[in-house]
């Protein structure tokens, strides 16, 4: 660590600190956590939950309890997701955006009862989604808004043998949970709302419960899926395969300065909900058009694009094949990995709408050279049903 | 860092490379600590042709790990006399073998000399605790 680290605030730890130091982690700073970046190599792991299953500690996001005959109106007035067709047990993902239609952050909505919803936050905007529910809860009298983050762990138990490792262990039945539901139940004994959700691309549950019980959680889901392969996986892998299956990163493809129809989450905006923030500056984004939208990326050579890298148009004007560097910019790379599954490098990015055409030819700027890439439709991962 | 191997007849930089001097050639990679640290190797990218000069604390080329990219630097100066082939396919070698198949460069020495401003093994280590 740095002086300049140490002199900062302490980073968060999350109740399972001690199974990740047991299990030699190699912890990171994130979001203002120290969390495990991987435990053997991220490839390793990267490749155990898209053939096998991995078990991801999540703790550090945040779960807020939005409670009360309000909590519906509340929410739909915070989200431009439709959360009134939400069923009980049920969850939807969806943008939290300021009134210029910017993100403060992207989050799950849970209805656990009539007049009871969860909402899971980023782990490095907690305070801040935190002070703009409150904000915004004003205008709402009949509501109350509980921040939950300290006491409740996350879990992550994503891959296709996900619901073979966790049924045995499971109080309900996993067959029943379809992808965006969840039941209250029990695993291992210790009580847990099991959520079919996840950011793998995988098949696999969430496993919310509280704090003080998630190492025992933690370990049983360990010993239990070591036969079918299971592994620990960090941060380091859950990067990788979000990238793999085009999830979008708050701080990465998601800012303050984003909106979420540039973001190609317009699926996640409802117009003919009803009045929210941001509708009124997303509705004119959609009557224009973006300026530019999120793209996927595959570089035609081995070199990985980088979060920050410029994106240049190609000027090989069709037939001539030149790739000369006069081609202006016209975006910039958000995110980027060596693909372990394409065995290619990829990578996301806004580019010019009018350059957003897949299968049209970039170029990437890494270091003093510009190496083409070919702009694809996201996601670059798909599993197979 | 316990587990990680710095053998006692090399020289090392504090940009994390070796040198294993033989006669007057030096073969040069990245030290254990340096691979540990990238995590797994995905490419490397040497753009330089035998013959060419290399001089000291110039970049030679560049690593990519999954999660970073990273510059390498030459600890002495010399003429390229070999880059390691085998990397391009099989760039985990770095990660598996950093002292042996995972080697990137072997250069002629241009000035011996520089070899007394590299680290020993013990030093080397003692710098690494005091990061």
């Amino acid at each position: 660590m740095t002086a300049e680290q140490a002199a900062a605030a302490p980073l968060k730890r999350t109740p399972l600190y001690e199974q990740h130091q047991a299990l030699g982690a190699r912890m990171v700073e994130f979001g203002g956590w120290e969390m495990p970046l991987q435990y053997s190599s991220i490839l390793e792991e990267h490749r155990a939950v898209r053939t096998r299953a991995g078990l991801f500690d999540v703790s550090h996001m945040g779960e807020f309890q939005v409670e009360g005959p309000e909590a519906l109106p509340f929410l739909q007035y915070l989200v431009p997701n439709d959360v009134g067709r939400l069923a009980i047990n049920q969850a939807l993902y969806t943008t939290l955006c300021l009134p210029t239609g910017g993100v403060i952050d992207d989050l799950l909505v849970y209805r656990l009862e009539a007049e009871r919803y969860m909402v899971v936050v980023n782990a490095a905007n907690i305070a801040k989604d935190l002070a703009w529910f409150q904000e915004q809860a004003q205008r709402f009298s009949a509501l109350q808004i509980a921040d939950r983050s300290q006491a409740t762990a996350l879990l992550a138990l994503q891959g296709p043998e996900a619901q073979a490792i966790l049924q045995p262990l499971a109080s309900v039945d996993l067959a029943t949970i379809r992808y965006y539901r969840c039941l209250p139940g029990s695993v291992a004994g210790l009580a847990c709302l099991i959520s079919r959700t996840g950011y793998t691309g995988e098949d696999g549950f969430e496993l919310y419960c509280e704090a003080e019980q998630a190492p025992v959680l933690w370990e049983r889901l360990l010993a239990a899926g070591k036969e079918r392969g299971l592994v620990p996986a960090g941060l380091g892998a859950r990067d990788t395969l979000r990238l793999e299956a085009g999830y979008c990163l708050y701080g990465h493809e998601l800012t303050e300065q984003t909106n979420p129809l540039e973001a190609g989450l317009a699926w996640t905006v409802k117009f003919e909900k009803g009045d929210f923030i941001g509708r009124e500056a997303l509705l004119q984004v959609r009557e224009q058009g973006p300026a530019r939208k999120l793209m996927g990326l595959e570089m035609v050579e081995r070199r990985v694009p980088r979060g920050g890298y410029t994106i240049y148009d190609s000027d090989t004007g069709g037939e001539s094949g030149s790739s000369g560097a006069n081609g202006r910019a016209i975006g910039v790379v958000t995110s980027g990995a060596p693909s372990p599954t394409l065995n290619k490098s990829i990578g996301m990015g806004y580019v010019e709408a009018a350059r957003a055409i897949p299968e049209r030819l970039v170029q990437v700027e890494i270091g003093d050279r510009r190496l083409a890439a070919r702009l694809v439709t996201l996601p670059f991962y798909k599993r197979r049903k | 860092m316990a587990s990680l191997n710095h053998p006692a007849d090399l020289k090392y930089s504090k940009t994390d490379e070796w040198v294993r001097v033989q006669g007057d050639q030096a073969t040069i990679g990245i030290t254990d600590y340096a691979q540990d640290q990238l995590g797994d190797v995905v490419y490397v990218e040497i753009p330089l042709t035998p013959g060419q000069q290399i001089g000291r604390d110039q970049k030679f080329g560049d690593i990519e790990s999954v999660k970073a990219t990273s510059e390498l630097v030459a600890p002495i100066s010399g003429e390229v006399l070999q880059i390691n082939e085998l990397l391009k396919d099989h760039p985990e070698l770095v990660n598996e073998q950093p002292y042996g198949d995972g080697w990137m460069l072997v250069v002629k020495l241009s000035n011996p000399a520089e070899l007394d401003d590299l680290m020993t093994a013990e030093q080397y280590i003692a710098y690494l605790e005091g990061r």
